[in-house]
């Protein structure tokens, strides 16, 4: 028993783990207490500006805890303009940085993005159907079920292809992407060109990326997509964390591989319906956010996953408060700022894997 | 032993999450895993055929044969991983297939030929990824099996730096920790050697031994025929999808057998000290420089 009995003389130190958790709960306290500085923030910000102070008060006097009435344009402006966008931008960004994570981590591919691979795509060529043809079988819910069915069809789709050996390439997935991009955008090209005016005004907007058409009934559209996601996401984590080892692995370890592919991937359609549903096709968040995470607090879902949703939500506040503010009384898109910014991003990780991977083979 | 087939739960009751029951200690000589008339066919070829073994608690079972004899084919089929085209595969005594995956990742690890991860976690994440299964355990039992096993294999050393930052034998040995810390019954290597330096193999192989000595069965898939023979309770030889032979290394290592089945001339002779059988190809033939 020679080489067991070493186990006795060598003690292990935990300390990796122990600092990976306190990086874990400062980083969400850091997350939480930004959302809580930057949603009074945002939400006093903008061409009829209204003092924190004032927001915070008429919060406090709407959930009747005091606070006071302020006067009927600050009060429309904040509850029928402002409110309504900050939490779509919450949801939206909080879907869209959950769907990252778990796209990557499905595809054990950290390149992975609903944008990159075209499941964006695929699930605005189901919203944009119901727009272009006017459907209206399901009420305000007609749109995000579309665009649910369509990215649901796309995920399948890519992640059928783009896998050999329970992994998938980055040069396959990219390609796959790309063909995927291209036949999306060539049907929502054809719905353009069958659409009245009305309808191409709307679906213009698709194609951008904003989130200046919100109100209570969109919100209340992504509401049960986006809040179905992200609470059944992170209920995975641990088995997410095991499919790093690969699908054989991660079965020896006990993980019914097949389940968690399915319900997965059904999720990941979720969450990115709810977003594109609603504010269109807003790339890269689903990709930086997820990567900052893990070089901050490591690889671990369990963190990641609630993090990135966290992260995202914050991200895209920020993000849709710039759009609106930066260019005053024009507004950007939103989608075209997340581009900008994130593109770079998505080059350099594609220059820093290759130079890992030694070139592409 | 055996678990209660087709009890079904009362109805109304709801599983909120189904914890796999652990399998008790295992008797010597029990046998932990075993397939009779096993045949796989992957594709149009036949890659096993007819093939019969019986794992048993308390022993190293070494699997050899030349490469594409089928011996990791054969591993799968013991991990429940590949279902046989004809003929049975049991693992604790039951089917295979009854098993669901929690409950076999308490039986059975595997160790596979390669190691990869798809996101930089620590070895010390890695190894314990391998607890798991292990979902009733006290933390004290997951600390301390994850300790043990990355001692063993001499891994404690870069516990905290990223698998993806490691040699190919220092991730090899952190792949045989995680292996090591699931703590089953039975354990099945595919080649746990062959990235690895002298000094580790005869680790590894030492700990194959310290296993099958605590009551556990090991499978281990070996190019070393000397490795096999100087640790191998048990060697069965592979050749084109058949058992060539089944036993112990000193009756089934002899210079016919294995000189007709890798097709080379083969050396079997006694150490000059100890004894132990000696495997060696038979060079005299081959050209001078």
């Amino acid at each position: 028993m020679s080489v067991l009995e070493k186990t006795v003389r060598e003690p292990v130190t935990p300390a990796p783990v122990r600092g990976r958790r306190t990086t874990a709960w400062l980083l969400t306290a850091g997350l939480v207490a930004g959302l809580v500085v930057l949603v009074p923030v945002a939400a006093g910000t903008g061409a009829y500006p209204v003092p924190v102070g004032d927001v915070l008060a008429s919060v406090q006097h709407r959930s009747g805890l005091g606070g006071g009435e302020l006067d009927r344009v600050a009060e429309s402006v904040l509850w029928n303009v402002r409110f309504p966008r900050i939490v779509l931008a919450l949801l939206v960004g909080a879907s869209l940085g959950c769907a990252g994570a778990l796209m990557q981590g499905v595809f054990g591919n950290p390149l992975a993005e609903p944008g990159v691979i075209g499941v964006s795509s695929g699930a605005a060529v189901g919203a944009v159907a119901a727009i272009a043809l006017g459907l209206n079988f399901a009420g305000n819910w007609t749109v995000s079920l579309l665009a649910f069915v369509a990215g649901l069809f796309t995920v399948l789709l890519v992640y059928g292809m783009s896998r050999s050996g329970g992994r998938t390439e980055v040069v396959t997935l990219i390609l796959t992407g790309i063909a995927v991009n291209a036949f999306a955008g060539a049907l929502i090209g054809l719905f353009l060109f069958f659409a009245d005016t009305a309808a191409i005004n709307q679906i213009t907007f698709w194609q951008l990326g904003s989130l200046s058409q919100a109100t209570w009934p969109k919100v209340l559209a992504v509401l049960p997509c986006a809040a179905l996601g992200l609470t059944v996401a992170p209920l995975y984590a641990r088995r997410l964390d095991l499919l790093a080892l690969g699908e054989r692995p991660a079965r020896h370890l006990g993980v019914d591989v097949e389940r968690l592919r399915i319900v997965l991937v059904l999720v990941i359609a979720l969450l990115t319906a709810a977003a594109v549903s609603v504010s269109g096709i807003i790339g890269f968040v689903g990709l930086v956010v997820p990567h900052l995470l893990r070089m901050a607090a490591g690889p671990g879902h369990r963190l990641l996953l609630p993090g990135s949703a966290l992260l995202g939500a914050l991200v895209l506040l920020a993000a849709d408060l710039t759009a609106r503010t930066v260019a005053e009384p024009a507004e950007l898109p939103l989608g075209v700022l997340t581009a900008l910014l994130g593109s770079p991003f998505f080059f350099w990780l594609l220059r820093r894997t290759r130079r890992r991977q030694g070139g592409w083979a | 032993m055996k678990r209660p087939f087709g009890v079904k739960r009362p109805p109304g009751v709801i599983r909120l999450r189904n914890r796999p029951v652990p399998p008790a200690a295992p008797v010597p000589g029990e046998v932990l895993a075993e397939v009779e008339g096993l045949s796989v066919r992957l594709g149009a070829r036949e890659v096993l055929a007819e093939v019969g073994v019986r794992v048993r608690a308390g022993e190293v079972l070494a699997l050899v044969g030349p490469n594409g004899a089928g011996k990791s084919t054969l591993l799968s089929v013991l991990a429940a991983d590949l279902p046989p085209t004809a003929g049975c595969v049991r693992i604790h005594g039951c089917p295979a297939r009854d098993w669901s995956a929690p409950e076999l990742a308490l039986r059975r690890a595997v160790l596979p030929q390669s190691a990869s991860l798809s996101f930089p976690f620590t070895v010390e994440e890695v190894v314990r990824m391998g607890r798991a299964p292990w979902t009733a355990a006290r933390p004290e039992d997951d600390d301390a099996a994850v300790a043990g096993a990355m001692a063993a294999t001499e891994v404690t050393g870069f516990a905290a730096r990223p698998f993806s930052a490691l040699s190919g034998g220092e991730r090899a040995r952190v792949a045989l920790a995680r292996v090591l810390a699931q703590r089953t019954p039975l354990v099945l290597l595919d080649e746990p050697t062959a990235a690895l330096d002298l000094r580790h193999q005869e680790l590894v192989l030492r700990l194959c031994r310290e296993r099958a000595l605590a009551g556990d069965a090991v499978v281990v898939v070996l190019h070393d025929l000397g490795l096999a023979a100087a640790y191998a309770h048990r060697v069965a030889v592979l050749r084109a999808g058949r058992i060539a032979a089944d036993g112990l290394p000193r009756e089934v290592f002899t210079e016919g057998l294995l000189s007709e089945v890798y097709d080379q001339p083969v050396e079997v002779f006694p150490h000059p000290r100890t004894g132990a059988v000696l495997v060696h190809p038979d060079r005299t033939g081959r050209p001078s420089a």
